[in-house]
């Protein structure tokens, strides 16, 4: 019974995984990513892992939500109202991946891991709690101070521009030759590919 | 049984994954395709932990920090992307390529 329903939610993922880059619209895409997130948490429910699998879905549900601004923000398309695919290398993508389902699941068909189910009694909540605050707290504790680094590194990177006005004011990338023409597009933009040549001559 | 359905699942949620982050042009979609690839680890983390582990607690801690990966590569990511388009009004891949050769 549970095999058959964590077959069915597995394949649930799969599929709804697989349409993210099949809808139109992105925003469609964004809650096709949250319905695969829901099944692996409820996978994590049925395996005996209550408190991954809804912490999964919480955190998940509103980590779409963000993502969902986003599509609307930068999207051309958010409504799917015509068709949109935006690929490139798209037959190096598809070996890519269909190689990487296939080796990973030959190696896991060739390989036989131990059978050591939990116990249906396990306490795991409370394993978890006390493995935390305890011998693991360092590795707890270091994803806390990872995850204030990264709000910091958030609102620097995307604040519109440094205590001291803007970092690259006036700044120039570097000739390919003496006094020559940088390499590349200018990142103030110029349009149109208007290049001085000779420069100091 | 269970274990491999599980793990099947994982393989073919990181197989997508690695396909839509090769392929996707707009920076939101291909940062999707890492979600899912995460989302593969995740899945097999669970499967790993519950049917052959025998439920040992750093198998759940590892979950944990998986999500913790996740939602670093969210924050960090979508900075990125407003501070690129900032610079760049860009918002595809093909619009960065000042260092290609």
């Amino acid at each position: 019974m549970t095999d058959l329903l964590v077959a069915l939610l597995a394949v649930c993922a799969v599929w709804t995984g697989w349409r993210v880059f099949r809808v139109d619209s992105m925003v469609r895409a964004t809650f096709s990513l949250m319905l695969s997130f829901v099944a692996v948490g409820a996978i994590g429910v049925l395996l005996s892992a209550p408190y991954i699998g809804v912490a999964t879905v919480f955190m998940m549900a509103v980590e779409m939500m963000v993502m969902a601004i986003f599509m609307v923000m930068f999207m051309m398309n958010p409504a799917g109202l015509n068709p949109m695919s935006m690929v490139h290398q798209h037959r190096v993508s598809i070996g890519a991946g269909v190689l990487a389902f296939f080796g990973l699941a030959a190696a896991i068909l060739v390989s036989r891991p131990p059978s050591n189910p939990v116990a249906p009694d396990a306490d795991v909540v409370t394993e978890l709690g006390l493995e935390l605050l305890g011998p693991s707290m360092l590795i707890f504790e270091t994803a806390g101070v990872t995850l204030l680094a990264t709000m910091v590194g958030a609102v620097i990177l995307s604040s519109r521009q440094g205590r001291f006005g803007s970092a690259d004011e006036g700044s120039r990338p570097p000739g390919l030759t003496e006094g020559g023409d940088p390499a590349g597009q200018r990142p103030d933009g110029g349009g149109g590919g208007h290049h001085h040549h000779g420069g100091h001559g | 049984m269970t274990l491999t359905i599980v793990l099947l699942g994982a393989t073919a949620l990181v197989g997508i994954g690695l396909y839509g982050a090769l392929s996707q042009q707009s920076f939101v979609m291909l940062m999707m395709g890492l979600e899912l690839m995460l989302n593969g680890a995740l899945l097999a983390i669970i499967g790993f932990w519950s049917l052959s582990l025998g439920g040992m607690p750093e198998g759940q801690l590892m979950a944990i920090i998986v999500m913790a990966v996740m939602a670093v590569e969210l924050a960090i990511g979508f900075a990125l992307i407003v501070a690129v388009y900032r610079k760049r009004q860009a918002d595809v891949t093909e619009s960065i390529d000042t260092l290609r050769q």
